[in-house]
């Protein structure tokens, strides 16, 4: 199992429940888009399967690491190397090139400069935006600025891609072809977990879990 | 790039096996330009958080340069004037009164080996030197009279402001030569044309005008006529009351340990010797003590500057949770996130030291070429000022720089 949690509690300080005992196994190569209604649990989820967040009870492992009990620097390795994050509002840095902006992705792989800025340029080019190198985030539209935030997830190959709600911030069209990049890029072997609203985007994963109340209330294939 | 429009972007190669150990890692090259690189991106922030530590830095390397430089022109002054100078004076018997130098002290001293010359003071008693005889002859104006030999001036170092010393001529006629002082209160400038003072009974004619002798600061306030002259208009054959030796450089301490004897073998104990540049020495020891307070001002600026380095940063922190969280996400640790905020305010606190030692450096110059001195920044404050502000800056970064690595990375995520 790539990804795999069992009973995972999550509570806040203040006695928000935002996860009642999860449970839940994602092999090596699946595409699960992740459906609910606001404040089900869905990007609190993203954060533990990205171990960004530790829960406060039940166990997880996240390509092999038993979250629970590694050190801050191990987990910080795992998404170094093996996690690709892709926010709704982009996490762009507005001073940076495209180029640097997704080569800064791959800053703490300990990868040199020079490797980092190549592999960032096979990225762009993947996602289609090999004309776009020099540009900053404010010259490209909301779909370019997404697929840079792509690449930069992409550039490192990591085994896990994570999305939440990728699509948000997009009107349909460029959204749709966000996705279907996605699906392209997920199916050279990574694993994709991707949160949404829309269930248009839903219907295009094989396996969708869907969400209520800190609970997965239904987990279905295609 | 000739086959880039027909071909299709080249695919990555496929997601590689998971190696599963790998840790994050941030060299330190990549740490220092992600640091540069969060300053330059805030340029004017960066630039006014720094401008306190340039002025602290500044002003205490200003201190240290005006001090040393004055330093050093009073430590070349001395040097120009020798320190191997001795003065022998009458000291005081044990009631009082004061000692007599005999006159054979003179020549026994002008034949001591590792004396290479000398030059006697004579007091000439009780007469006052006016400009005519109708000022009352209270009105010295505290100018003394002294009988002096030909070569006073060349071995206390003092030039002639104006004229010539006492000669050949001065033994026979009634010539004077005025300290500075002194004719500075005779409102004498210079003896061009005929300038005459009335000294004693007679008309004498002024002849030369000392400069300042820093030596010996009671030349200045006297006057000069020679002893042949002294003997036959005063009918007195006056004691030495100064008598001045320049000894061999290697043998001071040894020359000056016999003048006494040398001096007066009936009453060594009756002399007194002692050196005039060790006074100036301690002069300009001093000048490098009185800048404590100044230096304390500075430090003050520096603190001040180094409270607004934390402000700033600490606001930053605030501000870049954003930034924060991404990187976290990116497989920043909490130390990598740590490291950077601390050493972008080091950074930030070693440019505005630096900026402040060009600043000290540029006033010190400024005041050395004013005051006519050698420009001296100590060589310790190259380096110092570099320093204390890469370790106030990193002190100043430590409580932004944790607050940082505690903030929850899943921040980005939330926005």
């Amino acid at each position: 199992m790539t990804l795999a949690l069992d009973a995972v509690v999550k509570e806040y300080p203040g006695g928000v429940t935002a996860l009642r005992g999860v449970s839940v196994d994602v092999p090596a190569g699946d595409q699960v888009a992740v459906v609910g209604p606001s404040g089900s649990g869905k990007t609190t989820l993203l954060t533990i399967l990205g171990t960004l967040e530790r829960p406060s009870r039940g166990e997880v492992r996240v390509a092999g690491v038993d979250v629970m009990g590694a050190s801050d620097r191990r987990l910080a390795g795992l998404r170094a190397h093996e996690i690709g994050f892709v926010f709704q509002s982009f996490h762009l840095q507005e001073w940076m090139t495209a180029l640097d902006n997704v080569a800064t992705g791959m800053l703490y792989t300990g990868a040199r400069a020079r490797d980092r800025r190549e592999a960032a340029r096979v990225a762009l080019e993947r996602v289609g935006l090999g004309h776009r190198l020099a540009h900053r985030p404010g010259q490209l539209s909301g779909g370019e600025r997404q697929r840079v935030a792509i690449a930069r997830a992409l550039a490192k190959r990591p085994m896990i891609m994570l999305a939440d709600e990728p699509t948000g911030n997009l009107d349909s069209t460029s959204g749709a072809e966000i996705v279907a990049l996605l699906h392209d890029l997920a199916s050279e072997g990574a694993t994709l977990v991707l949160i949404t609203h829309d269930h248009g985007i839903a219907a295009t994963f094989e396996r969708r879990i869907q969400m209520r109340d800190g609970e997965i209330v239904a987990d279905e294939r295609r | 790039m000739t086959g880039a429009a027909v071909t299709a972007p080249t695919p990555p190669p496929p997601p590689r096996p998971s190696q599963g150990l790998q840790a994050a890692r941030l060299p330190p090259r990549e740490l220092f330009g992600t640091a540069l690189q969060g300053l330059r991106t805030r340029k004017l922030r960066a630039a006014l958080s720094a401008l306190g530590i340039a002025i602290g830095i500044g002003a205490m390397v200003a201190v240290v340069g005006v001090s040393a430089s004055s330093q050093a022109q009073l430590l070349a002054e001395i040097d120009a004037l020798g320190t191997n100078l001795l003065t022998v004076t009458p000291g005081q018997t044990l009631s009082g009164n004061n000692e007599v130098l005999p006159t054979s002290s003179v020549p026994m001293i002008g034949g001591m080996p590792h004396v290479n010359r000398d030059a006697a003071v004579y007091q000439v008693s009780n007469a006052s030197v006016l400009r005519s005889p109708f000022v009352p002859a209270q009105q010295t104006g505290g100018i003394g009279v002294d009988a002096a030999g030909e070569n006073l001036p060349q071995v206390m170092g003092v030039a002639m402001a104006s004229g010539h010393f006492l000669d050949a001529v001065s033994t026979r006629y009634p010539e004077v030569v005025l300290g500075a002082q002194a004719a500075s209160i005779l409102q004498i400038q210079t003896v061009g044309g005929h300038v005459e003072v009335y000294l004693g009974n007679t008309w004498f004619n002024v002849v030369g005008i000392l400069k300042p002798a820093l030596l010996d600061s009671t030349l200045d306030t006297t006057v000069f006529i020679s002893l042949r002259v002294a003997e036959r208009l005063f009918h007195v054959t006056p004691n030495p009351t100064e008598i001045y030796a320049r000894a061999n450089v290697n043998d001071v301490t040894s020359v000056a340990n016999l003048l006494p004897q040398t001096a007066d073998p009936q009453n060594a104990s009756g002399v007194d010797v002692s050196r005039p540049s060790d006074a100036l020495e301690a002069r300009a020891a001093a000048k490098g003590q009185f800048t404590t307070l100044l230096l304390g001002l500075g430090a003050v600026a520096l603190l001040v500057g180094a409270i607004g380095i934390a402000n700033i940063m600490v606001i930053s922190v605030l501000e870049r949770r954003g930034e924060i969280g991404l990187r976290r996400a990116l497989g920043a640790t909490r130390r990598h996130i740590s490291l950077q905020f601390l050493c972008e305010s080091a950074l930030l606190a070693a440019l505005g030291s630096l900026v402040g030692l060009g600043l000290g450096a540029g006033a010190t110059e400024v005041y050395s070429v004013a005051r006519n001195e050698p420009f001296v920044v100590p060589l310790y404050a190259l380096v110092a000022a570099p320093a204390s502000g890469l370790i106030i800056g990193a002190l100043a970064g430590l409580y932004p720089a944790g607050k940082a690595a505690r903030l929850s990375p899943t921040e980005a995520l939330r926005v």
